[in-house]
C-alpha cells in the first residue's frame, strides 16, 4: 500500500498555513507584550520572545517527526500512550513542582513541563480508539460509561493538581460525543445547565427561580391543564414571592410586578379548560422542583462552598462592577433616609460593608484584570495603535500579558482588524478540521479530527471569552499564540497527528 | 458510514455562532463603545519617586546647622510627550528652542519611556508660575526634591557637601539611582547612610491632560519615603564661628577637643568657603572657582595638612624618657648650643623647667638617651632598637595614622621608624646623629593638626584619650559607636604627666614661660609653644593647650602657617578660643583686636 512518496504530499496545506500564521502572530505578540527599549534584541533568550522562539523551533521539529511517522503508529499505540500519560499525571501529583498554587509542573533544570497539556491529545487518541472499535454504539449505556471514564480519569487527575482551568477543557468532548451519536438533549441540557449557572450568578437565585416559574407556567398553560396542579403551582409561586418580599426589601417593586404578571397568567390558565394528562403534571412539578434545587445549589455552592478568590474569579463578569457601584450608591442613599428604623439601618450598614469589600476586591483582583484587559482591547479601536506602540499591555496594566491575556496585546496594537482576523483564522481552522474529518474513511481519523476541533474550540472560547469579558477569568492558554512551551508543543502534536492521519486518508481504511 | 453526518452542521453552526458573538462583542468594545478608549487615555502609569528629606544636622547645643529647602525638578517621559506649543514652553521655562531640542534629544537617547530630568531645581517661586501651565505639556511633570541648605556660612569643611551621584557610584552601590545625591565630604559623607533616609515610590495613573487620576492598584505597590536621621554633632557652632573669625587672613587651623569625651568642639581650617556655595545648581559655577584658588579653600588643613610639630613634641620626648627610665623628673641637662641651636635662658634643672623654657639641647640629650640605650654593641643596631621602641610609643599617642576618627579623609602623618630610615639611608647606615632633629619635633616628622589637639587632650587626661569624633547623638538617642566610648591609654604612667603639666603651666602662667600671651584671667591654662622650621618660608607658629589645669574642659591645637614664633600668634588665638568656650566672653579686647587685625597671608618668606 505505502509507497515512497514525500511526506509532504497529501498533507493539508490550508491547516498548516493557518497553524504557521497563528504561531507567528503569537510570537510577535509575545515580543510586543514584553518589549521595552532596554531589551529589544529579537533573539534574546533571556526574554520570553527569545525562549518562545526556541519552543517554536522545537515545535516544528516535533511536527516534522510526526509527519515522518506512520499513521498506524498512533492507532496502534493510542491506548498505551494514554496509559503512559495517566501515569505521568499521577507522578506529577506526587513529585511535581507547585506554580501558582497548582502542582502541575515537572522541572528539568530551567525547563518546566506541564503534563496536563499533553494529556489532551492522549485522551483524544484513546477516545478515538475506543469509539472506532467495531460494534461500539454510543447509544448503549455501557459505551457512555466507558467513554466518560476515559475522559474523567485525566480530568480528575488534573483537578487534583488544582488546575481547574485545564480540567474544564475536558468538557469539550461533549461535541465529539454528540457527533458520534450522543443524544442532542444531553448537549442541549449541558449547554442549558451552563447557561442557567452563569445567569444565576449574574441575576441571583431568586430571580432565576421566578423566571423558571414563569417559563413553567407558560409551557404548562400552552400544553396541559389541570385545576389542582395549577392552583398548587400558583400558590407555591405566590408564597415564594411573599417570602421574598418580606425578607428582601430591595428589588421589591420588580417582585410585585412579576407577581402581578404571574397572577394574570394564572387567571388565563384557569379560564382555559382544554388540558388533561395527570402523569405529566407530576413530571412537570418534579422538573420544576429539580430546577429550583439546582439553582439554589448553585447559589449555595457559590456563597458557602467556594473560597473568596474563586468567587471573585467567577463574579467578575462584565457589568458586575457597575452593578455593585449602583447598589452601594443606593444603600448609601438609604442610610440617609429617616424613615428606616435603627434595626433596618443596621442591616443596610452590614450589607453596605460587604458590598464595599467585594467592590474593593473586584477593583484590585480579577475585576481589575478584566477591566484592564477590556481597556487594552477597547483602546485599540479599528486599526490599533501599531506594532510595539501599545501602552496598556506594557507597564503591567494587563496581567499575564504574554500567556493568558495575549489577546489583549493583539487587540491593542492591531485593533479590530487584528482581533477579527485572529477570530476568522480560528473559525477557518475549526471548520477546515471538521470538513476534513468528515472526509475520512476511517472512523478513528474522523473521531480524532472532532477531538482536535473540540479541544481547540474550548480553549478558544474560554480564553478569548475571558479577555473580552464574556466569561469568568479562567487561566487557560490561547492555542498556538500564548507563551509557553508545553501548550505550544501539545497543540502542535494534537494538530499534526490529525494532519498525518489525514494525509494517509486515501491509502488506509481503519 | 454513520447516521449522524448531519450533526456536522450543528457543530459547525455552534462554532460559527461563538465566533460571531465574539466579533459582535469586539465591535462593541473596539468600535462602538468609546469608554475604553477614554479609560486607556487615563491609564498612563507614572512612577513618582518620593525623595526622603535628608537628615537635619544640629550642633552640640541644639543649634540647627543643616536643613533642607524645597525645590522642583521638571521631569519628562518622552513617550508621553504629545504635540505641544514649543514656543510657549520655551518662554515659560526661559530656554531657547535650540536648547529645548538639544535636551530632548539627549533625554530620548537615554530612554523614551523612563522619566528624565529636563530642568533641575526649579525654586518654589518659579514653580508657582509654571504650576498652572503644566497641563498643557503632557509628558512633563514636576518632582519634589529637597536642596541642602546651611544655616551658617561657617563649618564648611566639617559639614561637607553633597552632590549628584556619578555613573561610577551607581554601578558600585545599587542603592543609588541617577539623580540621587550623595555626601561627598565631612559629616555628609561620614554619615551618608544615616542622613540619606529611604526613597519611596508612588505609582499614579495620569490622563492625557497630565492630570493625576488616582493611585495605581489603590496604592498597593506604593512605598513611603523615610526621612534621614536627625544628627547632633559635637561641634560648638559659636566656637567654630569665632575660630573662623580669628583665623581670617591667616592660613592654618584650630582643632579643639573635649578631653573627657573626645568630642570635637571646633575644627577650623583657613581659608574656608561658604557651604551654601556648593549647593544645587550653584555647584557647577562655584566648584571650579574654589578648586582653582591658589590658597586651596577646599583643602581641610585641620585633618589633611601634614606639618612638623616643632617644640610641642618635647612633651612626648620627656614622657617617653621618663617611662623608659632614661631620665627622671629631676634630670637636668645643660643648654649646649653646639649640639643644637637654642635661645638664652636659665639652665633647665628638671623636666618641668625644660618644658617651660623649651630648651633644644635638653631634648637633644633626652632623645639621645632614648635612642641609644646600649642594648646592642653597634651604635647602628643600638639606634635601630631605640628608634623602634620610640616609634611604637609615639604611635600610641595617635600619631602616624593610628587615630580612628569619624571624620573622613584624615591623613596619617608620618612617624619615621626603622624601615623608613633603612629605606632612606640604607640598613646600618644611620644612627642617632642622623635622626636627632626628631628630638625637637623637626626632621621627617609629619603630624596633622587634629593629632596635635589629641596630644593636648592626652596630656589633659594624664595618659589616655578618646578617639576624636564629631558625632554626638543620632535622632536624640545617644547611640554613638562603642569605639568612641573607649579610653585609649598611651602606656605612660599618670605620674609622669605631672612634671609635663607643671611645665606647661609655667609656659603660660609664670615669668620666663614662652607663651605668656596665652594667659587668661581666672583660668589656669597649660600650654606648649612650637615654632616649626619651614624650609619654604617663615616658620609656622604652633601652640597646644588645655584648660583648666585641673579637670580640663577643652584641649586645643592652633597652627598658623608662616606666622613665626608659636607664642606670638598661635598662643593668643588658642587662649581666646579657650576663654570663649569656657566663659562665653572675651576679657582682653586688645588681644582679640590684635588677632582680628593681623594679616599673615602674605608674610615675606624667610630665606
Ligand atoms: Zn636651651
Amino acid at each position: 500500500m505505502r509507497n515512497q512518496r514525500s511526506i509532504f504530499t497529501n498533507i493539508d496545506w490550508i491547516i498548516i498555513g493557518i497553524y504557521l500564521a497563528l504561531v507567528f502572530i503569537g510570537w510577535i505578540s509575545i515580543y510586543a507584550a514584553v518589549y521595552n527599549e532596554e531589551n529589544s534584541a529579537i533573539f534574546d533568550v533571556s526574554q520570553r520572545y527569545g525562549s518562545q522562539l526556541i519552543w517554536i523551533i522545537f515545535a516544528f521539529v516535533i511536527a516534522f517527526i510526526i509527519l515522518l511517522l506512520d499513521g498506524v503508529f498512533f492507532t496502534s499505540f493510542a491506548l498505551p500512550i494514554y496509559g503512559v500519560l495517566i501515569l505521568i499525571l499521577i507522578a506529577v501529583l506526587l513529585f511535581g513542582v507547585k506554580v501558582n498554587g497548582a502542582t502541575s509542573w515537572f522541572e528539568f533544570g530551567n525547563i518546566k513541563i506541564q503534563p496536563a497539556e499533553f494529556a489532551k491529545f492522549a485522551t483524544v487518541l484513546a477516545l478515538a480508539k475506543y469509539l472506532s472499535m467495531p460494534n461500539i454504539r454510543i447509544k448503549e449505556f455501557k459505551t457512555k460509561v466507558i467513554a466518560t471514564t476515559i475522559i474523567a480519569i485525566p480530568a480528575l487527575l488534573i483537578l487534583m493538581q488544582n488546575d481547574t482551568g485545564s480540567t474544564l477543557t475536558y468538557a469539550a468532548f461533549i461535541f465529539l460525543l454528540y457527533r458520534e451519536g450522543l443524544s442532542g438533549n444531553i448537549l442541549f441540557l449541558g449547554v442549558l445547565a451552563i447557561l442557567v449557572f452563569v445567569l444565576t450568578l449574574v441575576f441571583g437565585a431568586t430571580s432565576m427561580i421566578l423566571f423558571g416559574f414563569i417559563i413553567f407556567l407558560l409551557l404548562y398553560a400552552a400544553t396541559k391543564f389541570d385545576l389542582k396542579t395549577t392552583v398548587f403551582t400558583t400558590l407555591a409561586t405566590i408564597s415564594f414571592l411573599v417570602f421574598n418580599t418580606y425578607y428582601e426589601i430591595k428589588d421589591s417593586f420588580i417582585f410585585f410586578g412579576i407577581a402581578l404578571i404571574l397572577f394574570s397568567i394564572f387567571l388565563f390558565v384557569i379560564t382555559n379548560k382544554k388540558l388533561k394528562d395527570k402523569g405529566s403534571h407530576y413530571l412537570g412539578i418534579f422538573i420544576l422542583v429539580v430546577s429550583c434545587a439546582y439553582i439554589y445549589s448553585i447559589d449555595f455552592a457559590f456563597n458557602k462552598v467556594l473560597k473568596e478568590h474563586q468567587r471573585t474569579r467567577i463574579t467578575v463578569l462584565l457589568g458586575e462592577e457597575d452593578q455593585l457601584i449602583n447598589q452601594i450608591k443606593m444603600l448609601e442613599f438609604k442610610m440617609k433616609d429617616e424613615t428606616f428604623s435603627q434595626e433596618q439601618k443596621l442591616v443596610i450598614k452590614t450589607d453596605l460593608k460587604t458590598k464595599k469589600e467585594s467592590l474593593k476586591e473586584l477593583q484590585q483582583g480579577n475585576g481589575w484584570n478584566i477591566k484592564q484587559s477590556l481597556i487594552a482591547i477597547g483602546s485599540g479601536g479599528f486599526t490599533g495603535k501599531g506594532f510595539l506602540e501599545g501602552t496598556q499591555t506594557k507597564f503591567n496594566f494587563v496581567p499575564e500579558q504574554s500567556t493568558d491575556f495575549i489577546f489583549c496585546t493583539i487587540g491593542e496594537e492591531w485593533g479590530f482588524l487584528g482581533t477579527s482576523f485572529v477570530i476568522l483564522l480560528y473559525m477557518a481552522l475549526f471548520l477546515r478540521i471538521i470538513f476534513i474529518a468528515e472526509k475520512q474513511r476511517s472512523t478513528f481519523s474522523r473521531i480524532y479530527g472532532y477531538g482536535v476541533a473540540s479541544i481547540l474550540f474550548i480553549h478558544f472560547i474560554v480564553n478569548i471569552g475571558m479577555t473580552i469579558g464574556l466569561i469568568p477569568v479562567i487561566g487557560i492558554p490561547l492555542p498556538f499564540i500564548s507563551y509557553g512551551g508545553s501548550s505550544l508543543w501539545s497543540f502542535t502534536i494534537l494538530l499534526f497527528i490529525f494532519i498525518k492521519l489525514d494525509s494517509e486518508r486515501l491509502f488506509v481504511l481503519r | 458510514m454513520n447516521n449522524f453526518t448531519n450533526r456536522k452542521f450543528i457543530i459547525g453552526a455552534i462554532f460559527l455562532f461563538v465566533g460571531l458573538i465574539f466579533i459582535i462583542r469586539l465591535i462593541n468594545i473596539q468600535l462602538i463603545n468609546n469608554k475604553y478608549k477614554l479609560d486607556s487615555d487615563s491609564n498612563v502609569l507614572r512612577t513618582i519617586t518620593k525623595y526622603p528629606a535628608r537628615g537635619l544636622v544640629y550642633d552640640r547645643n541644639g543649634e540647627l546647622l543643616v536643613y533642607n529647602e524645597a525645590a522642583y525638578d521638571l521631569m519628562l517621559i518622552p513617550k508621553q510627550l504629545k504635540e505641544i506649543d514649543t514656543n510657549e514652553f520655551c518662554k515659560l521655562f526661559e530656554i531657547t528652542k535650540a536648547e529645548f531640542i538639544e535636551r530632548l534629544t539627549k533625554i530620548k537617547k537615554y530612554s523614551t519611556y523612563k522619566p528624565s530630568v529636563f530642568e533641575k531645581e526649579i525654586s518654589t517661586e518659579s514653580y508657582a508660575n509654571i504650576q498652572d501651565q503644566l497641563y498643557k505639556f503632557p509628558g512633563f511633570f514636576v518632582q519634589l526634591r529637597t536642596l541642602r541648605s546651611y544655616q551658617n556660612k561657617n563649618a564648611a569643611h566639617i559639614l561637607g557637601y553633597i552632590s549628584e551621584v556619578t555613573p561610577a557610584i551607581i554601578e558600585k552601590d545599587n542603592y543609588y539611582k541617577s539623580g540621587d545625591y550623595i555626601g561627598k565630604s565631612g559629616v555628609e559623607l561620614a554619615y551618608e547612610e544615616l542622613l540619606r533616609g529611604k526613597r519611596g515610590i508612588k505609582k499614579v495613573l495620569v490622563d492625557v491632560h497630565n492630570r493625576e487620576k488616582g493611585s495605581y492598584l489603590n496604592g498597593k505597590e506604593d512605598t513611603l519615603s523615610i526621612s534621614g536621621e536627625r544628627l547632633q554633632i559635637s561641634l560648638d557652632i559659636t566656637l567654630q564661628t569665632y575660630g573662623e573669625l580669628l583665623m581670617q587672613n591667616k592660613i592654618g587651623s584650630i582643632v579643639a577637643i573635649e578631653p573627657s569625651t573626645g568630642e570635637i568642639l571646633c575644627l577650623v581650617s583657613s581659608p574656608s568657603y561658604n557651604p551654601n556655595m556648593l549647593v544645587g545648581r550653584a555647584v557647577r559655577k562655584n566648584y571650579p572657582v574654589l578648586s582653582r584658588d591658589s590658597l586651596n579653600p577646599l583643602f581641610n588643613r585641620a585633618t589633611m595638612a601634614q606639618y612638623p610639630p616643632g617644640s610641642i613634641f618635647k612633651t612626648i620626648q620627656a614622657l617617653i624618657g621618663m617611662q623608659e627610665g632614661v631620665i627622671n623628673e629631676k634630670s637636668g641637662f645643660s643648654c649646649i648650643k653646639s649640639l643644637v641651636g637654642c635661645h638664652n635662658h636659665p639652665t633647665a634643672t628638671d623636666v618641668a623647667s625644660s618644658i617651660k623654657m623649651s630648651c633644644n639641647p635638653y631634648y637633644f640629650q633626652v632623645f639621645k638617651k632614648i635612642i641609644q640605650q646600649n642594648k646592642a654593641k653597634s651604635i647602628y643596631k643600638d639606634s635601630e632598637i631605640g628608634l623602634a621602641e620610640w616609634n611604637k610609643r609615639v604611635k600610641k599617642f595617635g600619631f602616624g595614622g593610628t587615630l580612628q576618627t569619624d571624620i573622613p579623609g584624615v591623613k596619617n602623618g608620618l612617624v619615621p621608624g626603622v624601615e623608613f630610615y633603612n629605606k632612606w639611608y640604607g640598613e646600618g647606615r644611620w644612627a642617632f646623629s642622623t635622626i636627632f632633629s626628631l628630638s625637637i619635633g623637626q626632621g621627617e616628622l609629619g603630624v596633622i593638626p587634629i593629632q596635635m589637639a589629641n596630644l593636648a587632650a592626652i596630656i589633659a587626661n594624664r595618659g589616655y584619650y578618646y578617639q576624636p569624633h564629631i558625632l554626638k547623638e543620632i535622632d536624640d538617642k545617644p547611640s554613638i559607636p562603642l569605639i568612641f566610648k573607649q579610653k585609649n591609654y598611651v602606656d605612660i604612667e599618670a605620674k609622669y604627666f605631672e612634671p609635663i603639666i607643671e611645665g606647661m603651666y609655667g609656659v603660660v602662667q609664670e615669668a620666663g614661660g614662652t607663651a605668656r600671651r596665652a594667659k587668661i584671667n581666672g583660668i589656669e591654662v597649660c600650654g606648649k609653644t612650637g615654632t616649626a622650621q619651614n624650609p619654604h618660608g617663615e616658620d609656622h607658629s604652633v601652640f597646644i593647650a588645655f584648660a583648666p589645669k585641673d579637670n580640663p574642659k577643652i584641649a586645643i591645637a592652633v597652627y598658623v602657617e608662616n606666622a613665626g614664633f608659636g607664642g606670638t600668634w598661635a598662643a593668643p588665638i588658642a587662649s581666646l578660643m579657650m576663654e570663649k568656650y569656657l566663659t562665653d566672653s572675651i576679657s582682653d579686647k586688645i588681644k582679640e583686636q590684635r588677632i582680628l587685625e593681623a594679616n599673615l597671608m602674605n608674610v615675606i618668606p624667610k630665606k
